[in-house]
C-alpha cells in the first residue's frame, strides 16, 4: 500500500513534467538512430543492442540521481522519515515508477532499432529488450545511491560522466574486454556495466545458459547491493 | 503501560547534549512540556528552537541525554502515527497539487481517502485543492504542510514556525486551527520568533543560545519581566541573561539550583 502510494507519487511527478517523459521516450530512440545511420548495417547490428542498453541506464540514473537529491534538499524525505513509510518502501516505489517507464522505453527503443533501423541479431529481442529494463532499474539504484554524495544538482548532474564515461570505455563497447591491457581489464572486471555489456552481447548473438545467466545475476546482485547502501544514506536521524 | 494524557508529561527531555556542525548547540538540556497545551517556543534566529523540534521529533542525532515523547523514547517507530511534524520549510511536493500531496500522505499514514478532504478542508483550502503547489501563496503553501501534520489522530504536534511571513489575518486563521486542536486535548509545540504571538499560547519557552531563558505563561511572562508588552519582556529577560546567565535556566525570581523542569509548576 505505501510502497504503491509512493510508486504512484512518483508517477504523478512525473506525469507533471511532460517535457521529462518525452525526453526519456524519445532520447534513446533518437540516439540509436543516430548510431544507426553513421554506422554500416552490420557494425550497427553489434554495437546496437549494447546502445538500447547503456541509454536507459544513464537516463534512469540521472533522472533518479535528481530526483532523490530535490528528496533529500527540499524536506521531504525528512517529512517521509517521520510517517510511517519504511525505507524500503521508498526505494522500491521509486524502483516500480522508474521501472514501469523504462519497459515503456525499452519497448519504443527496440521497436525502433528493429522496424526503422533495421537492427537484425540472431538473439530474442524480449531478451534484449529485458535487458534494457533491468539496466534501467541498476541505473535508478546506482542514481539513489550516487545521490546521497550529491550536495547540488549540478554536481549530481556531472556524476553521469564520471560514473558512466569511463565503465563505458572499460566495459567493452569499443574494444573487447579481452584485448585490453591486463591492468585495464582487471578493472573492468569490477564495474557493473561490463557485466550489461556482456550481457546483452550475449543475449543478441542468442547464447543462453549459464554464460548469459552470470551476468545477468550479477546485474541483479549490484542493483540490490546499490539499494541496500542507499537505504544506508537514508538516515532517520541527522546531524 | 497505558500513556495518560495530563498526568505525564508531553515531553521530557534530561540532560540533552546536542552538536550540529561545529557548534554545540545543547549543552545539557533539561525541559517537561505539559501535555494538552500549546507550548511556544520563543527566541532568536540561531537560538536552538528547531534543533529542539527536531529532537522531539526523533529526526536529530544527539551526543547524550535523553527525550521521551508521550511516555516513549523520541523517534519511536509507535511515535511516528502519534507525533505529526510539519518543518520551517514548507515540505510538500511542489510539482504536485494540494490534493495529490494531502493524499499521499494520507495513504502513507493508510487512512481513509476521506482523511485528505477533512485535514484540506480544516486548513481552508478546498478550492485550491487541484492547485499545483509551486502555484501557491506562501500561506497556501504553509497550509497545505499543516494539513500534512493535522492527517490522522496526531497526539502531539510540533510546527517550526509555521506562521513566519504570513500576514496577519492569515496568523489569526492558523492560530485559531491550533487552538482548536488544543481544544481536543492535542499537545502542540509551536515555534515562532514573533512575539505578539505569545499572547496566544498556554506555556511560552524562551530560549537563547541554546538555553532555556523562562519556562513561564504569557501572563506571567509580563508579570516577571515588568513590562506590557510580549516583545519588551522577552527583550528585559535576554538582558537579565546576559547579565548573569547561570540563573537564566530557570524562570527569573527562582533560586539558580532549582531544576529548569520545575519551572513551569512555579509559574502558574
Amino acid at each position: 500500500m505505501r510502497l504503491l502510494a509512493t510508486a504512484g507519487r512518483v508517477l504523478s511527478q512525473l506525469r507533471r513534467d511532460p517535457r521529462t517523459v518525452a525526453m526519456m521516450a524519445l532520447l534513446p530512440m533518437l540516439l540509436v538512430g543516430l548510431f544507426a545511420w553513421i554506422m554500416p548495417a552490420r557494425q550497427f547490428d553489434q554495437i546496437g543492442p549494447m546502445l538500447i542498453a547503456l541509454f536507459p541506464f544513464t537516463v534512469m540514473f540521472i533522472v533518479t540521481s535528481i530526483a532523490t537529491l530535490r528528496e533529500r534538499t527540499s524536506g521531504t524525505l525528512e517529512r517521509l522519515l517521520t510517517t510511517p513509510l519504511r525505507k524500503a518502501e521508498l526505494l522500491f516505489g521509486y524502483e516500480i515508477a522508474f521501472g514501469l517507464v523504462a519497459v515503456l522505453q525499452a519497448v519504443l527503443v527496440v521497436t525502433f532499432a528493429v522496424y526503422v533501423c533495421g537492427l537484425d541479431v540472431p538473439g530474442s529481442l524480449w531478451v534484449v529488450g529485458g535487458m534494457a529494463v533491468l539496466n534501467a532499474l541498476m541505473g535508478t539504484a546506482l542514481g539513489l545511491l550516487a545521490s546521497a554524495f550529491a550536495r547540488t544538482e549540478f554536481q549530481a548532474v556531472q556524476f553521469m560522466p564520471v560514473f558512466v564515461f569511463p565503465q563505458m570505455a572499460l566495459g567493452g563497447v569499443f574494444m573487447p574486454r579481452a584485448q585490453m591491457p591486463d591492468v585495464l581489464s582487471a578493472i573492468s572486471d569490477w564495474l557493473p556495466l561490463s557485466y550489461s555489456i556482456e550481457a546483452v552481447q550475449r543475449a543478441a548473438t542468442n547464447v543462453t545458459g549459464w554464460d548469459l545467466e552470470r551476468p545477468l545475476l550479477i546485474l541483479v546482485g549490484v542493483t540490490l547491493l546499490a539499494l541496500l547502501l542507499g537505504s544506508l544514506t537514508l538516515p532517520r536521524r541527522t546531524p | 503501560m497505558p500513556y495518560m494524557a495530563n498526568t505525564l508529561p508531553a515531553v521530557s527531555i534530561a540532560g540533552l547534549r546536542v552538536k550540529r556542525g561545529k557548534v554545540q548547540v545543547f549543552d545539557g538540556l533539561d525541559l517537561d512540556l505539559t501535555a494538552g497545551r500549546i507550548t511556544g517556543l520563543m527566541g532568536p534566529s540561531g537560538c536552538g528552537k528547531s534543533t529542539l523540534i527536531r529532537c522531539v521529533v526523533g529526526i536529530q542525532k544527539v551526543q547524550s541525554g535523553t527525550v521521551t515523547v508521550l511516555g516513549l523514547p523520541a523517534g519511536t517507530p509507535a511515535l511516528r502515527r502519534r507525533v505529526s511534524y510539519s518543518s520551517q520549510q514548507a515540505s510538500v511536493y511542489t510539482d504536485l497539487s494540494v490534493g495529490e500531496n494531502v493524499a499521499y500522505f494520507t495513504r502513507l499514514y493508510g487512512l481513509p481517502a476521506s482523511e485528505t478532504d477533512r485535514a484540506i478542508d480544516a486548513v481552508g483550502l478546498a478550492d485550491q485543492r487541484s492547485q499545483r503547489a509551486d502555484d501557491l501563496s506562501g500561506g497556501q503553501l504553509t497550509r497545505t504542510s499543516l494539513a500534512i501534520a493535522l492527517l490522522g489522530k496526531p497526539e502531539l504536534v510540533v510546527l517550526d514556525e509555521p506562521t513566519v511571513g504570513l500576514d496577519p489575518v492569515l496568523r489569526a486563521e492558523l492560530w485559531g486551527i491550533f487552538r482548536g486542536l488544543a481544544d481536543q486535548g492535542i499537545s502542540l509545540i509551536v515555534s515562532s520568533h514573533v512575539m505578539d504571538e505569545a499572547n496566544r499560547c498556554d506555556d511560552l519557552l524562551l530560549m537563547r543560545a541554546g538555553r532555556i531563558v523562562a519556562h513561564t505563561t504569557p501572563a506571567n511572562l509580563l508579570l516577571e519581566s515588568g513590562r506590557t508588552d510580549p516583545d519588551e519582556a522577552f527583550l528585559e529577560l535576554i538582558r537579565r541573561d546576559i547579565a548573569s546567565p547561570r540563573h537564566s535556566l530557570d524562570t527569573p525570581n527562582e533560586a539558580p539550583d532549582t531544576a529548569p523542569r520545575h519551572a513551569e509548576e512555579d509559574a502558574r
